[in-house]
């Protein structure tokens, strides 16, 4: 036992307890209508303890979304057991602190991924498909197969040849051009983790391009983003991709210039259901 | 013209003055990425000692992105105060850094020199300084600015307030605001960044800021973050706007991936003068800067990132600004790689924004893919507050929710204060004594059942 702890069973003064040191805000009921954190409360100047913890596990789990290793492996045999063709590839970045700090790297292919989509190119199809960690392997993880099994549905529906699906470590959105290109698809999708935040760190972001090829810019690509539970569900986000690609396919571009206008076709607030045969 | 000098035993070589700023930066990702960078730490102390026996004359004849194609560039030497500059001109750059430390440098001196300091010239001397440095010098400089109340004071730091919402919700944007004024924020501005680019929801959340400051008379200033030609339309279409805001950068070429030029801005600024909503001024515009955008539009010409963020401030300079901040972390790792780069990148920016004379604020800020923490913040924003900075952001528990990024709190707003002994802009503090938020040591009160404020949202007073 130290010191100290034999000074803790010191007899007890007249000094009555101090009651507990945090100030609750009378305006607490506020809370409900924001995500925002309002109304925390304060410890003098500070926030109270459970508010740092609360905090600090929603950062560590940002953080881990975006240090967790992508399991590529797992993503590869789930997707397989869909009924895709897969083929695992990795960008020019050999790690994640390479990724980071060199966006240039993430968004080329490595020589021995070059190699086995040169080797796998075939007959021109309408779609290549990559998943791709990007900035969050724990949204990757949790919602790629959710969103293919939707997508799947819909990719029957309008009758789309498409190629391997690319699973891509080490990946930013550019990646899929140069796929696009290798695997002669008229359209490009890539599935990626989004930069987490601290109250979404599993978000799923696709991005469609036409025509891909290498040196096409952001502004040549369609994005539909926070796809996860709590925000766009998988069989909406599905719809609206399906909605962009038959424009882009039709109209033989995205962008900038390709509006969005899915929403007019909901029924109720939801997509129609999928129609095949 | 070539540079050159000895350290230890090698020979250092630097093509042009722009190589020689690269590689006399503190290391970063970004000129990493750019590849500009020393490549040893010799290099980078080698370049340091050759850049301080550069005369501050050399900015005026050398530059660094070119005369003739960049309007950046034009107005920086075409306003150069010669007059002012007369006082230092026979100076190096290392004997700049030696007298603005010195006490022949006060407020004074330094507020007349301000005209006459190139961006250039204050990212060199930057570069040969210390984070203490920074502080010190900065920390004398003085830039004060009124529209509704006096920011900038000595012994005073201002905090905007940032109820930013993932959908512009009226209510829950109303909710952060209350939440925010209880806690003693938003001197600086109560200014929101829209999810939304649309001109009806803008000018509805424009409605709902101004409907609040008119109603409990607040002494402060909204505005809604939007592209400066929104604004404009927005100013057009009668709504009330208090500041105009808009993101500007260092070149012309980065200016253009931002859809302005320096007319955009002037116009922008017309519109809010004609406006005439300041009661005490008339400093309308609020800019945003920050390291890394030049090389992210690929409009960087080679110059380090440093000196670029700097050359922004050359822009927002002219218009006469409320507010001017740098959003320091937002960019990401691979400009500003982990707590260190940030921290110093927040001091730098705030201490060249200063010497030129603008009211310069930062964003205390990360995302969640840089090495960096709230630990990381808490130094920085502590540093600044000891360096006088103009303001910082106030979001309720660091979390913006619509940005998805991590910033200042307006519990670390009460802290700075609390430590350092900061006040607010007098007006906004006399104020919320008024209200019964604050006791007249500034200090929040313990606020018991309703407060009338919580009146401004009816809806939720059940």
């Amino acid at each position: 036992m130290s010191p100290a702890r034999e000074d803790a069973v010191e007899p007890a003064g007249e000094e009555p307890v101090i009651d507990a040191a945090v100030i609750e805000d009378s305006w607490r009921r506020l809370a409900g209508i924001t995500p925002a954190r309002i109304a925390l409360g304060r410890a003098g100047t500070g926030l109270p303890t459970r508010e740092v913890l609360r905090f600090a596990l929603a950062h560590a789990q940002a953080r881990d979304a975006v240090h967790l290793p992508f399991d590529s492996a797992r993503m590869a045999a789930e997707i397989a057991a869909l009924g895709f063709e897969t083929l695992e590839v990795t960008s020019a970045a050999p790690a994640r602190d390479a990724y980071l700090r060199r966006p240039d790297l993430g968004r080329r292919l490595s020589e021995d991924s070059r190699a086995l989509l040169a080797a796998r190119a075939g007959a021109a199809v309408d779609l290549a498909l990559v998943v791709a960690d990007g900035l969050s392997s724990t949204a990757i993880h949790a919602q790629a197969v959710p969103f293919l099994t939707a997508f799947k549905a819909r990719i029957a529906e309008a009758g789309w040849s498409v190629g391997p699906i690319c699973i891509a470590s080490q990946a930013r959105v550019a990646l899929g051009d140069e796929v696009g290109e290798r695997l002669k698809a008229s359209a490009c999708v890539v599935m990626i983790g989004e930069r987490p935040g601290l109250s979404s760190p599993d978000s799923l972001g696709l991005y469609l391009t036409f025509a891909p090829r290498a040196g096409r810019s952001d502004a040549e690509r369609n994005c539909i983003s926070n796809v996860r539970g709590e925000g766009l569900s998988h069989e909406h986000a599905a719809f609206k991709l399906a909605w962009l690609l038959k424009e882009a396919l039709a109209r033989q571009i995205t962008g900038v210039t390709l509006k969005d206008e899915s929403d007019l076709l909901l029924v109720g607030g939801r997509p129609p259901p999928v129609r095949i045969g | 013209m070539a540079y050159r000098t000895v350290a230890g035993s090698h020979v250092y070589a630097f093509a042009d003055l722009k190589d020689l700023m690269a590689k006399a930066t503190p290391l970063r990702s970004g000129d990493m990425l750019a590849g500009i960078a020393a490549a040893t730490a010799e290099e980078n102390v080698a370049a340091r000692m050759c850049l301080a026996d550069v005369p501050l004359t050399t900015f005026l004849n050398e530059a660094l992105v070119p005369y003739e194609e960049d309007e950046v560039t034009r107005l920086i030497i075409d306003t150069h105060d010669a007059a002012a500059f007369r006082p230092i001109s026979h100076m190096t750059v290392g004997a700049f850094r030696d007298f603005l430390l010195s006490n022949g440098a006060t407020s004074e001196a330094l507020a007349a020199l301000a005209p006459a300091i190139t961006p250039e010239m204050a990212a060199a001397v930057s570069k040969l300084m210390r984070n203490q440095d920074l502080i010190a010098v900065a920390k004398k400089c003085r830039v004060v600015t009124r529209f509704r109340n006096t920011i900038g004071l000595p012994g005073t730091m201002a905090v905007r307030l940032q109820p930013n919402h993932p959908t512009d919700d009226p209510a829950g944007v109303t909710a952060s605001i209350l939440d925010g004024l209880l806690y003693g924020c938003g001197d600086a501005v109560i200014g929101i960044n829209p999810a939304s680019d649309s001109v009806p929801v803008l000018s509805e959340l424009l409605k709902l800021i101004d409907g609040i400051i008119q109603r409990f008379d607040i002494p402060t200033q909204a505005c809604v973050l939007t592209h400066v030609t929104t604004s404009t339309e927005v100013i057009n279409r009668g709504v009330p706007v208090d500041l105009v805001f808009q993101s500007v950068a260092g070149t012309q070429k980065a200016n253009a991936s931002f859809g302005i030029d320096l007319a955009t801005l002037k116009e922008g600024r017309e519109a809010a003068l004609s406006l005439k909503r300041g009661t005490l001024g008339d400093n309308v515009m609020y800019f945003e800067t920050g390291q890394g955008s030049a090389l992210s539009a690929n409009a960087h010409y080679g110059v380090d990132q440093q000196t670029l963020e700097a050359r922004a401030y050359a822009v927002c300079r002219p218009y006469k600004p409320l507010l001017v901040n740098t959003v320091v972390g937002f960019i990401g790792p691979e400009y500003l790689y982990d707590g260190k780069q940030i921290i110093r990148a927040g001091l730098e920016d705030h201490f060249c924004g200063k010497l030129m004379g603008v009211p310069l604020g930062c964003d205390v800020c990360y995302t969640n893919h840089a090495e960096a923490d709230q630990d990381d913040m808490d130094t920085l924003m502590t540093l600044l507050g000891a360096a006088g900075v103009t303001y910082i952001m106030g979001i309720p528990g660091s979390d913006d929710v619509m940005l998805n990024y991590q910033s200042t709190s307006f519990h670390d707003q009460l802290y700075l204060r609390e430590v350092l002994g900061l006040k607010r802009a007098p007006e906004f503090e006399a104020w919320l004594q008024r209200m019964g938020i604050t006791d007249p040591g500034g200090r929040l009160k313990t606020q018991r059942g309703s407060h009338p404020l919580l009146a401004a949202a009816p809806e939720l007073a059940a």
